[in-house]
C-alpha cells in the first residue's frame, strides 16, 4: 500500500481569506489544523490566473504555454499527459468529484466528455491518452461535476432538476440572455453577481461535492491506493450563498480591504501607475476577456458593494471548511486518518475590491497570484511542520502527488515536487515562479508574462492590440506588499529590472516540446 | 457584433470539397455535434447533440462562386451570418473559409468554435474523396 491523496481545490479564493493565512472573515478551522499538521507555503502562485489554463496545469505538470490550452474556451487536448493516468497506472483509484473545466463549458453541440457524462450516466468514457493507449478520461475512472450554480448538463444541475426543481431559482443567474458574465446586481447594495440564494444548504453545491465525494470514498477498498480530487466550485462568483447562513459574516461589519482606497481619486491613482488596461477596464472603456461582466463598470463599486461580496465570499469559504471537516471525518471513519496525504490550494485567486476591481483578468498582482496551499503529508511519515516562504507555483502538484505515490517524476512534467522547507527551497533553487496570460477576445489581444521572487514581482505586457510591447510592472515586494508603486520604469531598479527580464526570457525559451495552441472554441 | 473566421488548408480539388458542404441536408455528415437536420425549401432546422433545434435560412448556395450562406433565425440570435467558401488554390489544392458573424457576440463564438471541427471533418472527407 502506498499513500492515499485527497486534493482539495477551489475555485478563485485568495489566500488571504483563511484564517491560518491571517485571514480574517472567516472561520477555518479545518484548514488551519491541516496547516499546522503539515506545510504552509507563503508564496504559491498560479499559472495562469484563470481556471482552464490553471486547471490544466495541475493536471500536466505544465505551463499553459506547453499544455496549449492558454486561455478559458481552449480545450485541453484530450490526449495532453494527465497525472491521473499515472497514478491509474500506479493501481491507484482515481476520482474528480465536483469541478473540471479542462473543456469548454459552453457546449452547443456537445463535444466535451465533461459535458456529457452526466446524461450517459457513465462514471467516465474511454479517451486517447497522452503515450498513444487509450484509457479512461483523462486517467480518472470516476468522475462527477458541478458548477457555478445549477447550470449546463453537469451531475450537479440534473441532481438539483431531478430532485430540487423548486429550488434553482433561488441561484444567481450567471450568465445573462446574451450568454455574457451577467452585470446584474442583488443583495442589500446591488453588486454584481450577488444573491440571496433560499436554497437549503444541504442542496448547495459545497455540501454536494463534500456528500459525492464521501459517498466515493465509501466505496473504495481497504486494500487500494486512491486519488482524490475534490474540486469545489465557490468561493469564484456569483455570490450566492444559502441565505440561511450569511449571518455568519454580516456584511456591514467588515472591513474594507487594505487594497481598496476609498478615495476615487486615490483608486485612479493607483490604476494610472500601472498598466493602461487597469485603467480603462476599471471606466469601462476595454473589456478585455470573457471574466467579468461586459456591461459593468467597476468604477461604479461602491463601498458597501465592496464589503457585501467580501462578506458574502467568506460564508462561502466558511462552508467549503466545514465541508472539508465533513470528509475528512469520513476518511478517518474508514480508518484511513493516518495514511493520507491532504493537499489544498485554489486554480486563482480574486480581485475581491482590491485597487476598485472586482473578478479577474490580466492583472497579475497578490490578489490573483497569491494562493492558499497547504500540503498536509500522511501523518503516518510524521511530517514535519513548516512554513515554506520560496515561491513555489501550481506546476508542481503533478510531480508532488506521483512523489507520493512512489512513482517517478515523467518527462512531461515541466514542475518539480514541492519543497517541504525553506532550506530544501533554497537548495532545490526555488527562487521563482512563472504566471502567463494569453487572450484573444473579440480583436483585443493582450499578451503577459510574469516572474516572482521572494524580493519582486515582475511583469511584462508583450505586443499586442492593448500594450506595444514596451509597458511592465515591477513591485518590490518588502517595501510594497500591497503591489501599489509601480517602479518599472524607476532608474534605480534598472539592473534588477534587467535580471528579471533575463528570467522572463530564460521562461519564454525554456527547452521541451510544447503542445500546438489549442483553439478559442467558447468564451468558458 | 462579432465577426469571426476559420480556414483550412484541403489537399483535394475545388469541386471536390464543394461537393461535400453544398448540400443543405449534407450537414450532420460533416459538422461535428450536429445529430439531424430537415430542409423544407430554404429553412433548415439542425438538431445539435445537445437536442437544441436551431432554425435556419438558407442564404445562397453559389457553385459558381463555391459560396454557402445561412442565417440561424432562432430568437437568441439577434443577427447570424455563416460563410462557406471553398476557393481553389491549384489543381487539387483548396482552401475552405468558414466565417461566422453574429450579436450577440457570444454566440458568435460558440458557433465559430463548432466550426474549427467542422472544418476538420470536411478535410478529412475531401481528402478521402480525392484519394
Amino acid at each position: 500500500m502506498g499513500r492515499r491523496i485527497l486534493f482539495i481545490t477551489t475555485d478563485q479564493q485568495r489566500y488571504d481569506t483563511l484564517g491560518v493565512n491571517g485571514g480574517q472573515l472567516s472561520r477555518t478551522p479545518v484548514l488551519d489544523k491541516l496547516a499546522a499538521q503539515g506545510i504552509r507555503y507563503e508564496r504559491c502562485q498560479p499559472t495562469s490566473v484563470v481556471c482552464m489554463p490553471s486547471r490544466s496545469s495541475m493536471l500536466t505538470g505544465q505551463f499553459p504555454s506547453t499544455h496549449g490550452a492558454w486561455m478559458n474556451g481552449v480545450p485541453l487536448a484530450i490526449d495532453a499527459p494527465s497525472v491521473a493516468e499515472n497514478l491509474h497506472d500506479a493501481g491507484y483509484a482515481t476520482a474528480l468529484i465536483g469541478k473540471a473545466h479542462f473543456e469548454p463549458f459552453m457546449d452547443p453541440f456537445g463535444l466535451y466528455a465533461e459535458n456529457a457524462l452526466a446524461n450517459l450516466g457513465v462514471p467516465t468514457i474511454e479517451q486517447d491518452w497522452f503515450d498513444g493507449r487509450r484509457g479512461v478520461h483523462r486517467g480518472f475512472d470516476y468522475l462527477e461535476f458541478a458548477t457555478h450554480g445549477v447550470m449546463g448538463p453537469l451531475h450537479y444541475a440534473k441532481f438539483m432538476n431531478e430532485h430540487h426543481c423548486d429550488a434553482i431559482s433561488g441561484f444567481y443567474q450567471v450568465v445573462d440572455r446574451s450568454l455574457n458574465v451577467n452585470a446584474a446586481g442583488g443583495g442589500d447594495t446591488g453588486a454584481p453577481q450577488v444573491k440571496f440564494n433560499a436554497v437549503p444548504r444541504e442542496w448547495y453545491h459545497t455540501d454536494w461535492v463534500a456528500d459525492r465525494t464521501i459517498r466515493w470514498l465509501e466505496e473504495q477498498k481497504d486494500d487500494r491506493d486512491w486519488f482524490c480530487w475534490m474540486s469545489f466550485p465557490d468561493p469564484h462568483h456569483p455570490w450566492d450563498p444559502p441565505k440561511s447562513e450569511i449571518g455568519r459574516v454580516p456584511w456591514r461589519e467588515v472591513p474594507l480591504p487594505a487594497n481598496y482606497p476609498e478615495d476615487a481619486s486615490e483608486r485612479e491613482a493607483l490604476l494610472d501607475a500601472k498598466a493602461r488596461h487597469w485603467r480603462e477596464w476599471y471606466d469601462g472603456r476595454v473589456v478585455s476577456n470573457y471574466e467579468a461582466p461586459a456591461k459593468w463598470v467597476p468604477a461604479t463599486m461602491t463601498s458597501d458593494q465592496v464589503r457585501e461580496v467580501n462578506a458574502l465570499n467568506a460564508v462561502e469559504v466558511e462552508l467549503i471548511d466545514e465541508a472539508i471537516g465533513r470528509v475528512l471525518k469520513s476518511i478517518e471513519a474508514k480508518g484511513w486518518g493516518d495514511d493520507v496525504d491532504v493537499i489544498f490550494t485554489s486554480d486563482h485567486g480574486e480581485l475581491q475590491g482590491d485597487f476598485g476591481l472586482l473578478f479577474k483578468g490580466p492583472y497579475h498582482v497578490d490578489a490573483l497570484m497569491r494562493l492558499p496551499l497547504i500540503w498536509r503529508p500522511a501523518l503516518s511519515t510524521k511530517p514535519e511542520p513548516s512554513v515554506v516562504h520560496a515561491p513555489v507555483s501550481l506546476v508542481s502538484l503533478a510531480a508532488t502527488f506521483l512523489d507520493v505515490a512512489g512513482q517517478p517524476a515523467p518527462r512531461w512534467a515541466e514542475g518539480t515536487v514541492l519543497p517541504t522547507s525553506d532550506d530544501e527551497a533554497k537548495a532545490r533553487s526555488f527562487d521563482a515562479t512563472f504566471t502567463e496570460w494569453d487572450s484573444s477576445f473579440f480583436g483585443i489581444d493582450v499578451h503577459v508574462r510574469t516572474v516572482m521572487t521572494e524580493e519582486y514581482l515582475y511583469t511584462e505586457y508583450q505586443a499586442g492590440t492593448m500594450h506595444d510591447g514596451s509597458e511592465g510592472e515591477l513591485y518590490v515586494l518588502g517595501d510594497d506588499p500591497l503591489q501599489r508603486v509601480n517602479r518599472f520604469d524607476d532608474p534605480a531598479l534598472a539592473s534588477v529590472r534587467a535580471t528579471l527580464a533575463e528570467r522572463l526570457e530564460g521562461h519564454e525559451h525554456r527547452p521541451g516540446e510544447r503542445a500546438t495552441p489549442g483553439v478559442l472554441m467558447a468564451p468558458v | 457584433m462579432a465577426s469571426l473566421r476559420h480556414e483550412r488548408r484541403i489537399a483535394a480539388a475545388p469541386d471536390v470539397v464543394w461537393d461535400i458542404v453544398r448540400r443543405p441536408e449534407s450537414i450532420p455528415t460533416w459538422f461535428p455535434g450536429i445529430v439531424s437536420c430537415t430542409v423544407d425549401g430554404d429553412v433548415r432546422v439542425i438538431t445539435t447533440a445537445t437536442g437544441m433545434e436551431i432554425p435556419e435560412k438558407i442564404m445562397t448556395i453559389d457553385s459558381t462562386i463555391r459560396r454557402f450562406a445561412y442565417r440561424v433565425t432562432a430568437p437568441l440570435y439577434e443577427f447570424h451570418l455563416g460563410v462557406i467558401d471553398v476557393i481553389e488554390i491549384g489543381q487539387f489544392d483548396s482552401l475552405c473559409v468558414y466565417s461566422t458573424t453574429a450579436e450577440p457576440d457570444t454566440l458568435a463564438l460558440l458557433i465559430a468554435g463548432g466550426t474549427v471541427g467542422a472544418l476538420d471533418e470536411i478535410q478529412r472527407l475531401a481528402e478521402a474523396a480525392q484519394g
